[in-house]
């Protein structure tokens, strides 16, 4: 190990620091600008693994269920997120339709499938997966891209704009979709980055 | 935690110790480094992402914004009549519906959060060189908050997709999406790219001359 192994450089004002261990359950920040440079919690890596899990589980509910259903003039439409990604299907909107898809399903799906990839293996205690490191850089970078969330409060202003012209349910897939944002809140919670980074860097040499 | 030049009064930073620090997590690589050693990110090359990328997004972001305020967003056919209506016209709409906190919501996002984060980025990059009223910390506050912020503007977009695929029920009514729908989502796209390739560092590295950085060896 070189010296500066021992330091950390914040991310978002490059002050140096010595990087210290912290106590269970605590956070530590940059002197200089606040930011999380690293946080503790114990058996982190079991707990963002099962998340990850149980989030995959209802995204797969909320894909396929419909989300709302709608009533007018003695006709029925119901709608799963299927349907939302396929609207713009028709014409040159097919691209919108793609980013739709990639940014409320693929992304999602994907950085699941990659912190289970990571997690898995060091939560049970082995040595990292092949590739866990570019796995967990893609998690990381697709973050922002990956919208649930952001759907949810979309699904919420549709509902109010179609009570005028119709009668509105919400279907078993919303509430999925919900839960799946709050586990995802939870999970990222749990998360440190340059804590994984280093468990990473220390298993891989340590094999 | 600690810093490394806590015995002086001012904080040190990698750069002028000697290193480049990885944004992705937290390594101290020693200057040169163009692929950092601990997670394998690229790493700028002169331990700087350059503001170029910035305005380019900025610039892509801003031109797809002004199409995505002129044409339909939404075109609803009522009984075979169509309407059509644009950013501002859906918030109108909702307000006559007497939904004023969604019409508020939906205000925010597509409108003052996108021409607020223009300003936001285009006066983060200016301000680099020379004095400001800002402080660094508030303008770190400032680019936080712009970074956060910014990919909630797509729910215009997911509520558009969400009406068309819901509100289809055969002639009686259906709402179609507009061109407008996706140029806000590629302006939406672009001002995020621009956020991200921002690089906070330079807030506070302040105003720099060219081979002022005698240490690290990097000019800019």
């Amino acid at each position: 190990m070189d010296s500066s192994s021992s330091l950390i450089v914040c991310p978002e004002c490059d002050a140096l620091h010595y990087d210290q261990d912290i106590p269970a359950d605590s956070i530590g920040r940059c002197m200089r600008c606040g930011t999380v440079l690293a946080a503790q919690h114990a058996g982190a890596m079991t707990r963002i693994t099962m998340l990850a899990l149980a989030a995959l589980v209802l995204m797969v509910a909320a894909i396929f269920f419909p989300f709302l259903d709608l009533r007018s003039h003695g006709l029925e439409h119901r709608a799963s997120i299927l349907d939302a990604i396929l609207a713009f299907s028709r014409g040159p909107m097919i691209m919108l339709s793609i980013a739709v898809a990639v940014l409320i399903v693929a992304l999602p799906v994907l950085r699941l499938l990659a912190l289970v990839y990571v997690f898995a293996p060091m939560a049970l205690g082995w040595h990292p997966a092949r590739h866990a490191k570019a796995a967990f850089r893609f998690a990381e970078q697709v973050k922002p891209w990956s919208m649930a969330e952001i759907f949810i409060i979309g699904v919420a202003v549709a509902l109010v704009k179609v009570a005028g012209i119709a009668k509105v349910e919400i279907g078993p897939a919303f509430w999925a979709l919900a839960a799946l944002v709050l586990i995802t809140v939870l999970k990222d919670t749990f998360m440190c980055r340059f804590t994984v980074w280093k468990t990473l860097a220390r298993r891989n040499t340590g094999s | 935690m600690e810093n490394s030049g806590a015995s002086q009064h001012r904080i040190l930073t990698a750069r002028e110790a000697g290193y480049v620090g990885c944004r992705m997590c937290g390594r101290a690589n020693p200057v040169g480094a163009h692929v950092c050693t601990r997670c394998g990110s690229k790493l700028p090359t002169n331990g700087r992402a350059g503001l170029q990328p910035v305005w380019a997004w900025l610039i892509a972001g801003l031109i797809a914004y002004i199409p995505a305020n002129l044409w339909p967003m939404l075109r609803t056919s009522v009984f075979g009549r169509t309407q059509e209506s644009t950013i501002i016209g859906g918030v109108v709409e909702l307000v006559e519906y007497g939904s004023y906190g969604v019409a508020f919501i939906v205000f925010l996002a597509s409108v003052m959060i996108p021409i607020a984060k223009f300003i936001a980025i285009a006066y983060l990059a200016i301000t680099l060189e020379g004095r400001t009223r800002l402080s660094t910390h508030d303008r770190m506050k400032l680019y936080e908050v712009v970074e956060f912020i910014g990919r909630w503007s797509m729910i215009d977009v997911f509520v558009v997709a969400i009406l068309t695929a819901l509100v289809q029920l055969d002639f009686a009514v259906a709402i179609n999406p507009g061109i407008a729908a996706a140029s806000f989502a590629l302006s939406v796209a672009f001002t995020m790219l621009a956020a991200q390739s921002f690089d906070p560092r330079l807030i506070w590295d302040g105003p720099q001359k060219a081979g002022h950085y005698g240490k690290s060896g990097t000019k800019s």
